[in-house]
């Protein structure tokens, strides 16, 4: 008994006395465990996405009239006929896009390397915010433009009897307009996190200011530029509402930019617009399609992040 | 003497090289000027629609309906209300009765009422405001010569009638008020769910989470949710919260049976699904705001002996309070204007009743602008023009309150 009463007072010397040791704070805990919960959320919202999608979308390859197979072969979109073949979609998506790039890199390219490079502070803090405004204008008011301005442009451009209502190139065109501002600021970040000792280097053994620009800076902002672009054509792929308002409705298997084609979300956009019935197989079709979108996205998203991660130049 | 000084492989081609330099300099500038341009065609393109002449032929002539000799504009709502009657079906007059009682109803409504049912005007040719400026009188003269027993009015469909208005299917009488009350229902909800959620989960990835493979997989995965299309989320909560989630979006389990909207396609689950796609945003937003929080602060926190949250909430929260909103109301005007999400969620075609509840079926205005701009008539894409000049309206009012609360309250340490 007062050997034990000795431990104790040992013990209870030798360590700290209770009340100076970390209490346990029920509430704390909770208030961590909501937080970690919200956090965790966004997990739950990928795991929405891959299950519901992709259950869905082995649906609608288990129903008989579907094979995987046959949908990557075909060349024909015709639900009510039973061809499934994706390619029409796919090519009118990869024609916006590379019509789209065709505006935007080069243009984007070059409003970032003059903001950066050229501008006056003055005239940076003037440029910029209005190119945000570009940026700041919901889709579906491109669309608007790309129907009642860029199609009539291109109409009287090249003749009627050329260009349809409905065609690939004034979508392309507008959606270059709508991704400028993304490559622009993005590439501009890139630019000016290239140290400035670098272009005084230049200058200093008397390059000229394009010469510094085009060959000091942006070698060295290449992975910034780079993701920016692979960023822009993920962007320009999932873009929707410009295609479903000017690029027409029904799918079509053509290279000519200035007929009438469906992209991928165009067509989901337009399939769910009436009152869809669920199991149907248009239903299911917007899932598979959904997922293929998912995954082409995703893909880019994520080589962009290992390219600025793996390419980046360090410098101290 | 010279030649031995220049290195025979060194090209100091000085002049060669500042012309090019003038030349890409020019070039440069121009693509930015391109930018500009393309902005400022973009608006004016938007205004030249929204007003213009237009040709307008009435079924029935509105001066035969004057009574006791006072004109229809000027009648009250009683003398308004018999004209309605006399000129419509009782099965008809009973039926607007009970959409919403006459006692209810503002003079301006009857009178709308009017216009629609009886006069009737039909848009026979409109015009943009562009040709409606230059070519006044040779669009007089066609109209005089084409469409005799019409009138010719020059027409803003972008008023403040146009924004208080309800939906209606005649292009003169039809409004956006339906579409905006739809657009707030759907952004309450919308952040309801992503605004806790969203600083909840920057609360944790920037003070709590540590350096582990299951945060970093958190934030890994948050940046790659913020880059998935718009429309993909639509597919989501067509899945989830129209379909799976069905009792609760349709007001079910609460008891709440609309026998409008017995499926899920409403206000409550349009709203969900614009807060799933906005919450990357607002957590990376936030995150930032918190970062930029100086560590000083957190430190002399704990060292009077307060515990995490206790730093959290009375420091950290309260100086990334401004950062946070304004990444907030910066989402919030993204999801204003999403339209491809909705049209898959199910946004419906045409109401002409305004939102009264979670689970009202829903119309917004960029799904509005989407609608009229799909029409071919011209008339419906001058009020596509109007509606999203109300769209801009609303947008710019939002991100200048965002700049304003930046430079208001951002504090420099």
């Amino acid at each position: 008994m007062e050997e034990q009463k000795r431990i104790s007072l040992v013990t209870s010397l030798q360590k700290p006395s209770s009340n100076l040791r970390r209490r346990r704070r029920l509430g704390e805990s909770i208030i961590q465990g909501l937080l970690f919960f919200s956090g965790f959320v966004s997990i739950f919202t990928t795991i929405g996405i891959v299950y519901e999608l992709g259950k869905e979308a082995l649906l609608f390859f288990q129903m008989p009239e579907v094979s995987i197979l046959e949908s990557l072969t075909n060349t024909q979109w015709q639900p009510h006929t039973g061809n499934f073949g994706v390619w029409p979609l796919v090519t009118a998506t990869l024609m916006t896009t590379l019509i789209a790039m065709a505006i935007a890199i080069p243009l984007g390219l070059a409003v970032a390397i003059y903001l950066s490079e050229y501008a006056t502070p003055r005239a940076r803090n003037t440029l910029k915010p209005i190119l945000e405004v570009l940026a700041g204008i919901p889709t579906i008011v491109y669309g608007y433009f790309a129907l009642m301005f860029m199609t009539p442009l291109l109409r009287s451009i090249l003749g009627r009897d050329v260009v349809e209502i409905y065609n690939t190139a004034s979508a392309g065109l507008v959606m270059g307009i709508l991704i400028l501002p993304l490559i622009t600021s993005m590439t501009e970040d890139a630019l000016s996190a290239v140290p400035r000792s670098l272009r005084e280097a230049a200058y200093g053994v008397g390059g000229t200011r394009l010469e510094v620009a085009l060959q000091i800076v942006l070698p060295a902002a290449l992975s910034g530029i780079a993701a920016a672009i692979i960023i822009g054509i993920s962007r320009a792929i999932g873009e929707t509402m410009i295609v479903a308002v000017a690029a027409g409705a029904g799918p079509k298997f053509t290279l000519n930019p200035f007929q009438g084609a469906e992209t991928i979300t165009g067509h989901i956009v337009r399939i769910s617009g009436g009152d869809l019935s669920y199991d149907s197989i248009d239903y299911n079709s917007i899932f598979a399609l959904g997922l293929l979108l998912f995954f082409i996205t995703l893909t880019l998203n994520i080589i962009s992040q290992r390219i600025v991660r793996r390419f980046r130049e360090v410098y101290e | 003497m010279k030649e031995k000084l220049v290195n025979p492989n060194y090209n100091v081609n000085i002049n060669g090289r500042r012309r090019n330099g003038s030349i890409w300099r020019w070039v440069l500038q121009l693509s930015t000027v391109v930018g500009i341009i393309a902005l400022i065609t973009l608006l004016l393109n938007i205004i030249n629609g929204a007003f213009g002449y237009a040709v307008l032929e009435a079924r029935v002539d509105p001066a035969t309906l004057a009574v006791d000799g006072v004109p229809l504009e000027e009648q009250s709502k009683e003398q308004l209300m018999s004209v309605l009657q006399s000129n419509i079906s009782s099965a008809a007059f009973k039926k607007l009765e009970s959409d919403q009682p006459f006692a209810e109803r503002s003079r301006a409504n009857v009178y709308q009422l009017v216009i629609e049912r009886i006069v009737k005007y039909d848009i026979k040719a409109s015009w943009q405001l562009w040709d409606s400026l230059t070519r006044a009188n040779e669009i007089k003269a066609t109209a005089a010569q084409e469409y005799p027993s019409a009138q010719l009015r020059f027409i803003s469909w972008f008023t403040s009638d146009f924004v208080s208005r309800p939906q209606s299917s005649e292009a003169l009488t039809a409004g956006v008020r339906t579409a905006i009350l739809g657009s707030l229902w759907t952004i309450l909800f919308t952040i309801l769910l992503a605004f806790p959620l969203g600083v909840g989960a920057a609360i944790y990835l920037e003070e709590y989470a540590t350096d582990n493979s299951l945060n970093r997989l958190i934030q890994t995965n948050i940046n790659n949710l913020a880059g998935v299309p718009s429309i993909v989320y639509g597919i989501l909560g067509l899945a989830i919260f129209v379909r799976a989630l069905e009792a609760l979006t349709s007001g079910e389990i609460f008891g709440v049976v609309d026998p409008t909207t017995a499926n899920g396609r409403t206000v409550l689950a349009a709203g969900l699904t614009l807060g799933l796609l906005v919450l990357p945003i607002i957590i990376i937003n936030a995150q930032e705001a918190i970062r930029a929080v100086p560590q000083s602060l957190r430190k002399a926190s704990y060292g009077l002996g307060a515990t995490k949250w206790q730093t959290v909430w009375s420091h950290v929260l309260p100086n990334a309070l401004s950062g946070i909103l304004t990444g907030t109301i910066l989402a919030i005007s993204r999801a204003i204007g999403e339209t491809a999400p909705l049209v898959v969620v199910g946004a419906s075609t045409a109401i002409s009743f305004d939102p009264s509840s979670p689970f009202s079926k829903f119309t917004t205005l960029p799904i509005q602008i989407y609608q009229w701009t799909s029409r071919p008539q011209d008339e419906f894409r001058a009020l596509a023009a109007a509606s999203i000049l109300v769209l801009l309206v609303v947008l710019l009012s939002l991100n200048a309150s965002a700049v304003l609360l930046r430079n208001r309250f951002s504090r420099k340490y």
